[in-house]
């Protein structure tokens, strides 16, 4: 298969406003169809996806410790944590739901927190190692990212609901900012993350 | 200009492509990252701002009908998703309240009103006025729409509150499933294609 010429090489620039291949002959610092302004590459990708990623890191930690809503109900109370909502729904006997929660606010965070580390580590090291493998990653974080927010509207709708006095009452509580924010900051670090600088860095392979 | 514009420039790794024209159910692949580049557009114009609409209608109902009530001792409650948004503005948590909002109230009506206004002119082999800035209001809000994850939070709701008391879903509910099944149709990536019809 002939290997595709790049846009680079071809002096075009992809908008991302909307998706036109801009000639940059002339330097144009907008896009001529939509007014977005063009960049190469988006501005630092590296650093900015980083910073992201790292601050979602440490607000795991309280996302996990800190109770996400309290019940009170039927005489007793208490606060519970992401991870006793699960553990609480797979004592019940509910595995396929704990599975769901497990799934959505563990191991998509944790996928992304590790695919992304990965992905930055490897683009600042310029390797060629897995390229394609490492696109099909971006594109597997992009399409899983949103929803570990499925906790968080869990915790809203069971609030909501269940408001009924002496009867029983369900509050959220701040470890539900925490895992939101968490949700937030993976998202704009997998948005911020240029895919084409695991192109850019890796050694031309040579044909024949 | 003319030239370029039929040009694709994979988003993944830059490589560059003639576009091409697509049969029902294809779409076309890069060789280099095997990221899709284009897929085929099976609605027309019509049947997209007719979808539009629908949605809106869809969202009237899942906004002002309970998504589903409890009903415990003959004591009963219901919550809308406005509820639901609003349950977590209350006290040091008010910041999750925006983000709540944002992902399953106002990114979906922008999205759905900018899609009626945009396709509404788009029958008239027009663009609409600051069309430029409701296509990228569309393409900027893509990434927010978090319908579908509030559709399956729901449902893991059902189930969390079922072992304590009654549940019963609601109007809310199936308007629900339905709007965000309508809105992978027609708010997804594909409305790009505006700019090279119009
Ligand atoms: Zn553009
Ligand atoms: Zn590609």
């Amino acid at each position: 298969m002939n290997e595709p010429p790049l846009a680079i090489t071809l002096n075009l620039c992809l908008c991302h406003g909307c998706g036109l291949a801009c000639d940059m002959q002339g330097n144009p610092q907008r896009c001529v169809r939509c007014g977005a302004p063009l960049h190469w590459r988006k501005s630092d990708a590296i650093a900015r996806s980083w910073a992201y990623l790292l601050a979602a890191l440490v607000l795991y930690i309280p996302a996990n410790v800190v109770p996400v809503m309290h019940t009170s109900m039927f005489g007793s109370s208490g606060g519970s944590t992401i991870i006793g909502g699960v553990v609480e729904f797979w004592k019940g006997g509910a595995w396929d739901i704990a599975l769901i929660i497990f799934i959505a606010s563990v191991g998509v965070p944790c996928i992304k927190f590790l695919g992304l580390s990965l992905l930055l580590i490897t683009t600042q090291r310029h390797t060629d190692w897995a390229l394609r493998q490492r696109a099909q990653l971006y594109r597997f974080i992009e399409v899983i990212g949103y929803w570990s927010m499925l906790d968080v509207l869990v915790v809203a709708l069971v609030a909501a609901l269940v408001q009924m006095q002496e009867l029983g009452t369900i509050e959220p509580r701040p470890g539900i900012l925490f895992f939101g924010l968490v949700v937030v900051f993976t998202m704009l670090s997998a948005m911020s993350f240029d895919p084409r600088l695991i192109w850019d860095g890796a050694t031309p392979r040579r044909d024949g | 200009m003319t030239k370029t514009s039929e040009l694709i420039v994979c988003e993944y790794c830059d490589a560059v492509y003639r576009k091409t024209s697509l049969a029902r159910h294809q779409r076309s692949v890069c060789v280099r990252c095997g990221g899709v580049l284009q897929r085929h557009v099976g609605l027309t114009v019509q049947q997209r701002l007719a979808l539009s609409v629908t949605a809106a209608i869809l969202m009237v109902y899942a906004h002002f009908y309970p998504v589903m009530s409890i009903r415990l001792q003959g004591v009963s409650n219901s919550a809308t998703l406005w509820d639901s948004v609003q349950i977590l503005s209350q006290g040091s948590i008010t910041f999750i309240a925006l983000v709540a909002a944002l992902t399953i109230i106002i990114a979906p009506v922008l999205q759905v009103l900018l899609l009626i206004w945009v396709l509404a002119f788009a029958m008239l082999r027009r663009r609409s006025p600051a069309f430029a800035l409701c296509m990228r209001g569309l393409e900027s809000l893509r990434p927010w729409n978090m319908l579908e994850v509030c559709l399956l939070g729901a449902l893991v709701a059902v189930i969390k509150l079922a072992g304590m008391l009654d549940v019963i879903p609601g109007a809310g509910l199936i308007a629900l499933a339905a709007l965000s099944v309508v809105l992978i149709y027609i708010a997804g990536r594909d409305v790009r294609d505006l700019w090279d019809r119009l």
